[in-house]
């Protein structure tokens, strides 16, 4: 396998410019290409874990700023990817590391971009942009190695419609039904965990693709739950035929609006077996309760949020990625809220009792963060298992 | 649950004396508490023995304890205090140990104090490695393969099961002293020979060495609700096998993937939890095998740490400040990040920059000594350094050091010559050896070819951290060949963090060339946030580093400060701790900074000691963590624009820069540079001593060896010789002989026209008294005169020292007030002078003067309760001393000692005798209305405890040998035994003092070394005869450091210990607090 390209013969860098909806103007080098892309800028405070993030398909649409300044120094591997290529429109670091040193690396992550056909800027002031996104909000920008006048890409910028009416979930979900079977590697498996870590044999788990992360599955797979996962506008009697123990929604892309047409089958499925929501799969079950959604001015995207967990009143530190918010006070019936964001009080997590599902704005299966809450899956087990 | 209302009275336990292994960073952690909980409402008593902190100043706590750090004297205030509360997590492992053996002793339980903050067990389960062993692998977690004994038979069995290299580390030691790696079978019975007699309980470990697996230290905090963060995560740059104080260390962790680091995050927690460390901080270290990732745990320390203090810096997290928090009873989310403002203390800070320390070594000092780094600590201090990467952190970090390096130059080593004359074959066989300069070394290997993997491969070194270093020597040959330096070739050198002065090195021009250069293209360094979030939300904190980004920061509060001021005025600390300038002046720092903060002005602090109070982003309104050079500074002023600069509080570093500084035109407030100039060039100064008609010893500058024989001859001997550039005495030897003379000529610095040598005339059997006093311009202010114990000739900072003066007579004293006053004047100070007099019989000469805070004026003012700093520094903004109403100096009723403490059982084979040449690490003080007792208490807050009764081994030098006969009859006759060799013995048979013969070592045995391995021996007194470097005496002294026997190397300072032995036997020690001092 390549590990590393050495740089261009001629020695010229490849120049690449970065400009806002706002006219807010960087430079950088790419280090995977050439190429003129399109999309929302987020950036992610993680100071690990770049291959999880780009490959993670809740960035498609998106250009993604690593605050971490210093980029590719562990390469990436076989075991971290999060789906099958990589997905952010454009990678935005200070300095790119071409040599990779671990003992896990089988390539260097401008290898892999550049093999997708994915912008990887360098020399980008991650910081300044940060601060400018932070106080200006998310906003749509373009990344060129071709175009060198800022108005031009301005006004291109401008014409770009955005990501919130694209089906993008329709692009990243799986086209047929199958099942998932690998598990985490065995690095993976942390200290905390349960002696009896096997404990979900025999259950069915069907798994709504909105993007899901590898992540996602391996943690059912690792308890021995069977794994199925569908395609996202899977009508519930399809999913229902399965005869799934469990439904768990997933992650995935973009505005849940502009997923409504899934909510339908998710009311048909409420109530009928449990479901578990993560991210996105987290709003369209809040959607599908009577919740109305919002977006945040500029997201929660990184491994250091601390979220409250309402039952027991203590703190878990978890890993975040999403732009858009359930509201919260908008809960009814038997729906109650079980986490809140501390730093901003946003909701976090919500479970109807009545009905068996739960959801999680966050991340319990981490890749990449912390792997403070991993136990929820464990709850959807015993749920399953008619336990909770 | 908010704060316990339980609890009114806590008692906080600091750390001691400044040794290698626990320095400063301890008065960072207690001073945070000790504010933390008056801030909450609770009264706060605290006990340690180190008058140079700033915990200790009388301001921080309600009752300031300045008594022996022994559990005697800290039961002897919890009995007289009845504290609600004991906190020992943040005073190191003294604290630790103290607080463990006051809990075990049931001290504790008697006076109904709790023990917050960390239980006794989990203390001894952290800190036991068999306790610790077991827990671990409860949880499912690998340790190093290990025995636990107190026998060479168990250790040679397990080296024959498992082989070498073999760790020894002895148990419950400071910084693993007495601890190192053996290779062979030889240095395993040595070590660990010596480990038993270090390790408290008598026990040592010996464990399957992980040498060269990569090293990760996690900061974690915990509250009583089960909360666990993260703050930080530390790689070590250097393998294991190698002390992490001794590492170059980078945060966060460079090399790690997310399920790597999270794994190991998860594996922390769960010890954390295991271990039951309840609320509070504590220190994780992990190896991994590079080939594999397989991990293993190493050790835990449940209390703050260095690698906390660290943390704190590295993150802006205040760790220290938390944990003294969450031990009165809240949780994490009950706090707020101070920094952000908005966001709650439950969260784990994002780090958007690079951070890179190196420790200090100052192997100079301890000739002889080993330098080879171990995993036992030997350096002295660090640096800390950020940049936004790797590569511009540690070239800033390069230049913190102070050590003259500007980048990664070709430096000297120990063989003095310059690394770029080895061969490649050369430097292959030094890169294994791990060495304080050895990343210089590196650098070399790379330039002369040698690849990245073969370097990391001889030097256990990940080759990412090779890599960086690589790209940096690339970088310099591509400056050093381009033809211009244009703006895109600069500012790329800028951006990879070299400095003007490394960047005019390779274009072959001057600094001032490639400053203007900067300024004409307009490349200046922005200064970010360090904002515990990575930008994710404002920060209110405005603690800055320095980069060259092309973006602005963008935030809505501004950098420089908008609210109307009595002016902005900046303070340069004092770098990194080495010997000779530490502490001390960071405790002046941060008084003059809290000061005028007070008096409305806007204090923006530079320093970049991590270790320090004064780099805690509280103490100033603006803190920069940046490199004390001209360049960095003379950025940030560009930046601030200041009304003033304030040069005297941080030591010799930023009056180094004084000059260059005004050249700049930069507004310097206090003593003008010109000034300082005449006081510390030598000349100058005789000129002035001269002008004022005053007396200094005969001295002599010679530009060549015959020149120097030549003075020498003239003044007669003895004689005091040094380079006239000196710090701490580097170098400065008391010579007796021509022939001496010849050694150091030929072994010394070399001399020259440039480097002369300066020779004075040794005053003997004078008294040294040191004077710390305050000038307006117009008034001059004693703040306080100090009686030195030992000769002139000792280093004023190694010497024991006394305030008030104990046998001056009052003509003498008015005479040194007069001349302090008339130099103050001539010098035009304003702000702080210290000068050294001599005094032999009515003579009164003047030794040297300092135009700036020395390192006893932590100790006048506590001696004095004057806060001596704090005064100055409102002098130096504009203030009369009128105005203060301070006037005349305070003479305080009762007697305050100081007594040097020093870090020899660091260094096997250097000698332990006192000397011109600065040596100790740090200083404790005593306070008794009776002198005899300050003594004794001071000896005993400095390892050398004053028996009461038992055996004194007397062996002196022929010229002491009058003296000693005396000063034995006296003890003697306070109920001693008394042993003594050959010569010895017969002077004091022949005066008629019982005293009983031993042999000398080639004697044969029993001979005095068996003496004190066998516990024989309760107190030595052997003053050196000469400096014959195997001596008889050598050995002793080495032995009684190892055994931790009470040693005493001058005949004064025996005889002040006489006082002290006689005035313990009389009354015991008794304890008060400096409040109940002042106040009577």
């Amino acid at each position: 396998m390549v590990l590393f390209r050495k740089r261009r013969k001629g020695g010229a860098a490849l120049q690449t410019l970065l400009v806002l909806e706002d006219g807010f103007t960087l430079k950088g080098e790419s280090f995977s290409g050439k190429g003129e892309v399109f999309g929302e800028v987020v950036f992610n405070t993680s100071m690990t874990g770049y291959q999880e993030m780009v490959t993670d398909p809740s960035y498609r649409g998106q250009i993604l700023n690593l605050t971490c300044p210093m980029i590719g120094n562990y390469g990436v591997n076989e075991y971290d990817s999060e789906s099958a290529l990589p997905q952010v429109e454009g990678l935005l670091v200070k300095e790119y590391c071409r040599q990779p040193r671990s003992w896990r690396a089988r390539e260097s992550l401008g290898v892999l971009l550049d093999r997708h056909g994915i912008l990887g800027v360098e020399g980008i002031d991650t910081r300044s942009l940060t601060l400018h996104l932070r106080r200006a909000g998310t906003m749509n920008g373009a990344l060129s190695t071709i175009e060198r006048d800022p108005a031009v890409l301005l006004r291109r910028v401008s014409d770009f419609p955005g990501i919130t009416d694209p089906d993008l979930v329709g692009e990243v979900t799986s086209q047929v039904a199958h099942p998932w079977t690998e598990r985490s590697p065995e690095i993976v498996i942390p200290v905390s965990r349960r002696e009896t870590a096997v404990i979900g044999e025999d259950l069915h788990v069907v798994v709504y693709d909105f993007g899901v992360k590898y992540s996602i599955l391996r943690s059912l797979a690792n308890l021995g739950c069977r794994v199925t996962v569908v395609p996202c506008r899977t009508s519930a009697a399809e999913a229902l035929a399965l005869k799934p123990d469990g439904i768990l929604l997933s992650n995935g892309p973009g505005d849940p609006v502009a997923c409504s047409d899934v909510l339908p089958a998710i009311r048909d499925i409420l109530g009928r077996v449990p479901v578990f929501g993560i991210c996105l799969g987290h709003q369209l079950l809040g959607m599908a309760l009577g919740f109305s959604t919002f977006k945040l001015v500029f997201g929660h995207r990184g491994g250091n949020h601390p979220v409250r967990e309402l039952s027991t009143g203590k703190v878990l530190i978890t890993s975040q990625n999403h732009g858009y918010c359930l509201q919260l006070g908008e809960e009814s019936g038997d729906t109650v809220p079980t986490h809140i964001n501390m730093n901003d009080g946003t909701l976090e997590g919500l479970e109807n009792r009545g009905l068996r599902c739960f959801s999680v704005q966050y991340h319990p299966e981490a890749a990449p963060g912390p792997q403070d809450s991993t136990n929820l899956y464990e709850i959807f087990v015993d749920m399953m298992q008619n336990k909770a | 649950m908010p704060r316990r209302s339980d609890l009114q009275k806590i008692m906080l336990i600091g750390s001691g004396p400044i040794v290698i292994g626990q320095a400063c960073e301890f008065d960072y952690s207690g001073t945070q508490a000790c504010r933390a909980l008056k801030e909450e409402g609770y009264e706060v008593v605290l006990i340690n023995s180190n008058p140079a902190t700033i915990m200790t100043d009388p301001a921080m706590a309600d009752r300031t304890y300045i008594e022996p750090l022994t559990v005697e004297t800290a039961a002897r205030i919890i009995e007289k205090e009845r504290p609600d509360a004991l906190l020992p997590t943040l005073g190191g492992q003294t604290a630790l140990n103290i607080a463990v053996e006051l809990a075990d002793s049931g001290q504790l339980e008697r006076y109904g104090t709790e023990l917050i903050g960390a239980s006794a067990d989990v203390i001894k389960k952290a800190e036991n490695r068999e306790l610790f062993k077991e827990a671990m692998s409860r949880i499912g977690l690998a340790t190093a393969k290990s025995v636990h004994l107190r026998s060479m038979e168990e250790a040679l069995a397990f080296a024959d099961r498992h082989g070498y290299p073999l760790v020894i580390r002895p148990s419950f030691t400071l910084g693993g002293a007495g601890g190192g790696i053996a290779y062979n079978e030889e240095q395993l019975v040595e070590m660990v020979e010596a480990g038993l007699g270090s390790s408290p309980i008598k026990q040592v470990l010996v464990e399957e060495a992980l040498t060269g697996w990569k090293e990760f230290e996690l900061e974690l905090m915990r509250d009583h609700n089960d909360n666990v963060v993260v703050i930080c995560s530390i790689e070590n740059i250097d393998p294991m096998g190698i002390h992490t104080g001794e590492s170059l260390t980078v945060a966060p962790a460079q090399t790690l993937s997310d399920l790597e680091y999270q794994v190991m995050r998860s594996a922390s927690i769960a010890a954390m939890r295991e271990i039951g460390v309840e609320t509070g901080g504590c220190n994780i270290q992990f190896a991994v095998e590079p080939e594999s990732g397989r991990l293993v745990v190493v050790e835990m320390n449940p209390r703050v740490s260095r690698s906390s203090a660290l943390a704190s810096k590295a993150t802006g997290f205040p760790i220290a400040k938390i944990a003294a928090r969450l031990a009165v009873g809240y949780t994490l989310d009950e706090l707020t990040n101070d920094i952000t403002r908005e966001t709650p203390a439950s969260f784990e800070p994002a780090i958007d920059y690079c951070v890179v320390k190196i420790p200090r070594w100052d192997f100079a000092k301890f000739p002889g000594a080993d330098q080879t780094l171990t995993t036992r600590m030997k350096s002295v201090g660090e640096v800390m350094s950020i940049g936004r990467t790797f590569k511009e952190a540690l070239q800033k970090a390069l230049r913190s050091l102070e050590q003259g390096y500007d980048g990664l130059m070709n430096v000297k080593d120990r063989e003095e010559t310059d690394s770029s004359l080895f061969s490649l074959e050369q430097l292959k066989e030094i890169l294994p050896l791990p060495r304080a300069a050895r990343i210089f070394t590196i650098a070399e290997a790379l330039r002369k070819g040698l690849s990245a993997d073969e370097v990391s491969c001889l030097t256990g070194i990940d080759g990412w951290f090779i890599d960086q270093i690589f790209h940096l020597v690339e970088f310099e040959d591509k400056l050093r060949r381009a033809g211009e330096l244009d703006e895109e070739l600069l500012w790329q050198a800028k951006s990879r963090g070299f400095s003007d002065s490394r960047i005019a090195f390779l274009r072959g021009t001057e600094e001032k060339v490639i400053r203007e250069l900067r300024h004409k293209y307009s490349i200046y360094p922005v200064f970010r946030r360090v904002d515990t979030c990575a930008g994710e939300f404002e920060a209110y904190t405005p603690y800055l580093y320095s980069t060259y980004e092309r973006g602005a920061e963008e935030t809505a509060v501004p950098l420089n400060g908008t609210e109307e001021n009595r002016g902005k005025v900046i303070i340069l600390g004092g770098g990194p701790n080495r010997i000779g300038q530490g502490l001390e002046f960071d405790y002046c720092c941060v008084q003059a900074a809290l000061t005028l903060r007070e008096e409305g002005y806007r204090v923006i602090m530079v320093n970049c000691n991590p270790e320090t109070v004064s780099t805690d982003y509280d103490i100033s309104d603006c803190l920069y963590f940046e490199p004390l050079t001209l360049e960095d500074v003379l950025n940030i002023c560009h930046e601030e624009n200041p009304d003033g600069l304030i040069l005297q509080f941080g030591g010799q570093t930023p009056l180094k820069l004084a000059l260059p500084l005004l050249e700049e035109g930069i507004p310097i407030w206090g003593t003008s540079p010109q000034d300082i100039d005449r006081a510390e060039n030598r000349r100058e100064f005789a000129l002035v001593v001269d002008k004022l008609d005053l007396w200094e010893p005969a001295y002599g500058i010679a530009t060549r060896p015959q020149e120097a024989r030549k003075i020498a001859e003239k003044l007669g001997f003895p004689i005091l010789v040094r380079p006239s550039y000196v710090l701490g005495g580097l170098a400065m030897r008391l010579v007796y002989t021509l022939e001496e003379l010849d050694i150091y000529l030929q072994s010394g610095p070399p001399i020259s026209s440039a480097n002369p040598l300066l020779i004075d005339k040794y005053l003997e059997g004078a008294v040294e008294l040191d004077v710390d006093a305050l000038s307006d311009g117009e008034k001059v202010v004693i703040g306080g005169v100090m009686e030195h114990v030992e000769q002139a000739g000792v280093h004023s900072g190694d010497s024991c020292c006394v305030l008030p003066p104990y046998s001056i007579g009052t003509q003498q004293l008015k005479e040194i007030h007069r001349q302090t006053e008339q130099l103050a004047r001539e010098l035009n100070i304003r702000g702080l002078l210290n000068i050294q007099f001599a005094v032999r019989g009515r003579e009164v000469y003047i030794l040297e003067a300092n135009p700036r805070a020395s390192r006893t004026v932590p100790f006048t003012g506590k001696a004095t309760g004057v806060p001596l700093a704090g005064l100055a520094a409102r002098v130096i903004a504009g203030a009369s001393l009128s105005d203060l109403g301070f006037t005349f100096g305070m003479i305080p009723n009762y007697y305050s000692v100081k007594e040097a403490v020093f870090s020899f059982s660091r260094f096997d084979n250097a000698d332990i005798v006192l000397g011109p040449e600065m040596r100790s690490t740090g200083e404790v003080m005593g306070i008794d209305s009776n002198l005899g007792l300050a003594m004794a208490k001071a000896l005993l807050a400095a390892g050398t405890p004053l028996p009461v009764k038992g055996t004194i081994f007397i062996t002196v030098a022929d010229r002491d040998k009058p003296q000693a006969v005396e000063m034995a009859r006296s003890l003697w006759r306070l109920g001693y035994n008394l042993l003594a060799t050959r010569g010895t013995a017969a002077a004091l048979r022949d005066a008629a003092v019982a005293v009983e013969e031993v042999k000398r070592i080639g004697e044969g045995s029993p001979h005095m070394l068996d003496y004190i391995n066998e516990g024989k021996v309760d107190l030595i007194i052997n003053t050196p005869a000469g400096s014959g470097a195997f001596s008889d005496g050598k050995c002793m002294r080495q032995q009684a450091v190892q055994r931790g026997v009470s040693l005493i190397t001058t005949m004064q300072g025996a005889m002040a210990a006489l006082d002290g032995m006689r005035a313990l036997q009389q009354s015991g020690m008794d304890v008060q607090c400096l409040q109940e001092y002042y106040s009577c």
